[in-house]
């Protein structure tokens, strides 16, 4: 299988993860994962394996924190990587 | 929420700076807890409808007690069970607000059951989000009104027993027993397909408030992964697999599209303040132009006090003959006071009251030693005739009382007043004949403006006549006996 | 303005509406249906809001979220539905929110009956619900401060963010007499801390929760620092020939008519008596009554209850000189002879 074709993209808060996984359950196309990582609190956060993300939005609307999870469901690197900051 | 991205809604606040502790970003809720979603999906639909400013967020006691760190809305933090009664005054003191009234099971239909019963009957216009997550949370994992048969909880430690604890309560469906409610629906909180159609739910409630439709609730099932003893995953497939089996998911009431809206207009309650003239006139104030007073009567010396008894049984205008004689009394300067009987003093079935007739300020508004009893049955005059002070006056209904008193020390005047009321033409109009005749003998009220003024004491305009009519006959028939 | 002739119990409400109140939330109960009865009437006619509740309790939640819309707000009850509304009176004491909450009351305890009693003075005055609060307690004794003090309940809630309490027994809740209605007064200052569903308010939180135990300390800090003020400023009193008085007797509501015509009666036969009658039940005239402790050799203290009120006075003469009571319970009032009998009984002892 050629890689995921990545139309949407995903950031996450770390801090703001309770690392519940949810969203990795809930990713129709499976490209998320929790981290190896701990985050301040001690959750192993929810991250995004890097590629292949459709911007369904999906993990989105499964997440239980408000903040925890923006969604493009286009995204274009050059023209929206400073609002991403 | 349109557009191209989703992310943190702009009703809810950037930072939770109301949140005690280090922590401003992230919820009170555990580790996936349901309320975090159904809180988003709120957010979400005020943003998208424009509201965000209007809206009042209720929060409850439970685990969304603290909804106010997070909904930058106007927030309103209820007691027990409350939501429901505050969220019906808030509404209604500013129509055009969006008031989301938040519950969680214990809350609801259990501390609030009548209240949210009671508010959804009324079809308040207001939108209720209940989260069903089978348990009490906040304080620990007890079992709540709507645990399911065989569930384990802190207070249900062999699990519940339908013997014991009842049956769990399916509120949607009650709700949906009511008239007014415009749309109810059940729906869940968990796999994606779920999720997205309770964010439909939601949006619809929420749009039929602003609509001004009425009462809306959706019901939502949801996870509590750390209540129930289970990690998030499998606690979101327990609501998807087992709860939902007692608590089946769909609408339960929709009426919305047959239902007018009422929106209120720009001036929110549309009220415009009465002036201060147009109120007192509203709430039946007397003003000098409509009321006339009359001179202090002279009469003698001793009926510049009068204790005044009156006693009879009900439907004989006891009370309302002692009300003419005060109202009468006030409009001819004197100071007056009426006590019905009240209280201990109806034992027996007689009804009295305690009318006080003074050129001095009145004290005690009680009667012990009367100088004027007037009593309409023979109970009444057994009952009373001793108190009355020695050189006083009773004035008796002869036509029912056929022995007559037998104190000496005192004036007494039979009156024969029902039966000139029926000859008249009314039995009730006894009670003005015997205005009439204790008019009479003692002048303690002038006679021409009792008659003009009936109309202050008879409400109904048709009886004004006979009434006076009444006092005339009952004047005319003691003024000829002497005594 | 001409006088009229009304029930207490109706003067409350045309007080209320003199005063600018908005909303009437409450239940019926004896003795003080009338209130709800005339509110029904009264309060739609002006463009204000009449809700017969589902419950005391829905009442006086409904209180509080009209009060904390910014509404003038206010409920009526009798003593056992007082006893249900209490939760949310330390809710709205908590939230720092105006409210008036007029209390007729009747025989208890339980069910008790429906004839006067004041045994209600301890669940008014001390509190009554749970939390460190107090309420302004008026206490009129005829149907013109039924109005009166109705008014000014308004006044003191809005002022101090505090709920008021117009307390009163049966008698006077039914009885009636002339009251000259004052002009309106709807003075109602701003309240920026409201929640009204505009953008201007959207920022605010009606709440009485505080997590941290430092804050709820200070915050109960500020709310004692506040009914040190009332205590200060809101006394109030009526002394009825106590300047030359060598027994007070001390009495609220019905009592202190009855009280009134014995003293009449006993200076009339040479006793020096004199009335004093508490007003605001709390603040209580504490200062007031311990100045008099100079002059008279007794008090006597007499209510329609057990000796609630007496607690107060005691406190406030401090074992100077004694303090005698006398009360009636279950709907017996006491009586003009009874007081007088009761004084002599003891001067000639």
């Amino acid at each position: 299988m050629s890689a995921k074709k990545s139309r949407g993209m995903i950031f996450f808060r770390v801090e703001e993860c309770k690392g519940c996984a949810l969203c990795v359950d809930a990713c129709p196309v499976n490209v998320l994962e929790l981290s190896s990582e701990l985050n301040s609190h001690g959750y192993h956060p929810a991250t995004y394996k890097g590629e292949g993300c459709t911007g369904c939005g999906v993990c989105y609307y499964v997440c239980p924190e408000p903040g925890g999870i923006k969604v493009y469901k286009r995204y274009d690197p050059e023209k929206h990587t400073a609002e991403v900051q | 929420m349109s557009g191209n991205i989703l992310e943190k809604p702009q009703s809810f606040y950037s930072e939770y700076t109301r949140k005690p502790g280090a922590d401003t970003l992230t919820t009170h809720y555990c580790p996936g807890c349901g309320h975090g979603v159904l809180h988003k999906l709120i957010a979400e639909a005020l943003d998208d409808f424009g509201v965000r400013e209007k809206a009042i967020f209720v929060s409850p006691v439970g685990c969304s007690v603290f909804g106010y760190y997070y909904f930058h809305t106007g927030n309103v933090q209820a007691a027990h069970g409350r939501a429901s009664a505050v969220a019906t005054a808030l509404k209604r003191a500013n129509p055009d607000s969006i008031v989301i009234s938040y519950q969680g099971d214990g809350d609801l239909a259990g501390i609030g059951g009548n209240n949210i019963l009671q508010a959804a009957n009324r079809g308040e216009n207001f939108t209720t989000f209940f989260v069903n997550n089978a348990i009490y949370g906040m304080t620990g994992g007890q079992m709540a009104p709507t645990t399911l048969i065989g569930q384990t909880t802190t207070t249900t430690p062999r699990g519940r027993t339908h013997e014991n604890e009842g049956y769990p309560l399916r509120v949607a469906e009650l709700l949906a027993t009511l008239e007014a409610p415009v749309y109810l629906e059940r729906v869940l909180i968990g796999d994606p397909k779920y999720t997205m159609k309770a964010r439909k739910a939601v949006r619809k409630a929420i749009k039929a408030q602003i609509e001004g439709k009425g009462f809306s609730m959706v019901e939502a099932l949801s996870a509590c992964p750390l209540g129930w003893k289970m990690d998030p995953v499998d606690a979101k497939n327990w609501v998807q697999d087992v709860l939902v089996k007692y608590f089946p998911l769909g609408v339960t009431r929709d009426n919305i599209s047959e239902v007018e809206g009422y929106v209120p207009g720009e001036n929110g309650n549309g009220r415009k303040p009465l002036s201060d003239r147009e109120l007192v006139k509203k709430i039946d104030i007397p003003s000098d132009e409509t009321t006339t007073t009359y001179p202090l009567p002279e009469a003698e010396d001793r009926y510049k006090h009068s204790e005044i008894k009156i006693a009879g049984f009900g439907g004989q205008g006891v009370l309302s003959l002692g009300v003419g004689l005060s109202q009468m009394g006030m409009l001819q300067q004197y100071h007056v006071s009426w006590l019905p009987s009240y209280g201990p003093e109806m034992r027996g079935g007689t009804a009295h009251c305690h009318v006080k007739l003074s050129h001095n300020p009145i004290g005690a508004p009680l009667i012990e030693k009367p100088t004027i009893l007037v009593p309409m049955n023979k109970p009444s005059l057994y009952k009373f005739e001793d108190s009355v002070v020695e050189g006083g006056d009773i004035f008796y209904n002869s036509s029912l009382i056929d022995t007559p008193p037998k104190r000496s020390d005192v004036n007494v005047y039979p009156v024969d007043a029902t039966e000139i009321a029926d000859g008249l033409g009314n039995t009730k109009a006894a009670n003005m004949v015997m205005l009439g005749a204790i008019i009479a003998k003692t002048g303690l009220l002038d006679k021409e403006a009792v008659i003009t003024e009936m109309k202050q004491i008879i409400k109904k305009e048709k009886y004004v006549e006979l009434n006076q009519n009444a006092v005339q006959a009952g004047f005319d028939a003691l003024q000829s006996v002497s005594g | 303005m001409a006088k009229m002739l009304i029930k207490g119990n109706e003067a409350i409400v045309k007080g209320a509406l003199l005063a600018g109140c908005e909303a009437y939330f409450g239940y019926p109960i004896t003795p003080a249906s009338e209130i709800a009865e005339a509110a029904s009437v009264y309060f739609p006619e002006v463009g204000g809001t009449f809700l017969q509740a589902e419950s005391e309790v829905g009442a006086i939640n409904m209180v509080y979220g009209a009060a904390g819309a910014g509404q003038r707000v206010m409920t009526a009850s009798s003593s056992p539905g007082i006893s249900l509304k209490q939760e949310g009176v330390s809710y709205i004491a908590g939230s720092e929110l105006p409210a008036v909450i007029v209390d007729i009351m009747r025989g208890g305890p339980g069910l008790g009956n429906i004839a006067p009693e004041q045994s209600d003075y301890n669940q008014v005055v001390k509190g009554g619900g749970h939390g460190n609060y107090k309420t302004i307690a008026l206490a009129p004794n005829s149907a013109q401060e039924m109005c009166d003090l109705t008014m000014l309940a308004f006044e003191l809630a809005d002022k101090y963010r505090n709920p008021v309490y117009v307390v009163a027994d049966g008698f006077i809740g039914q009885m009636m007499e002339p009251v000259e209605f004052p002009k309106p007064n709807r003075n109602i200052p701003e309240k920026p801390w409201a929640v009204k569903g505009t953008a201007e308010t959207s920022d605010n939180l009606i709440s009485s929760i505080e997590l941290d135990p430092d804050d709820l300390e200070e915050h109960n800090r500020k709310m004692q620092r506040k009914y040190q003020e009332m205590r200060e400023s809101e006394v109030r009193y009526q002394a009825y020939h106590c300047d030359d008085a060598e027994i007070i007797l001390i009495g609220f509501g019905i009592v202190s008519r009855v009280i009134q015509s014995a003293v009449d009666e006993l200076r009339a036969q040479g006793v020096k008596v004199g009335m004093l009658r508490p007003i605001t039940l709390f603040p209580f005239p504490s200062d007031v009554i311990r100045q008099y402790t100079d002059q008279v050799s007794k008090f006597w203290v007499m209510e329609l209850n057990n000796g609630q009120m007496v607690d107060d006075v005691r406190l406030a003469v401090e074992n100077r000189v004694p303090v005698k009571f006398h009360g009636r319970m279950g709907g017996n009032v006491v009586g003009t002879d009874e007081i007088i009998e009761k004084v002599l009984e003891e001067e000639s002892a």
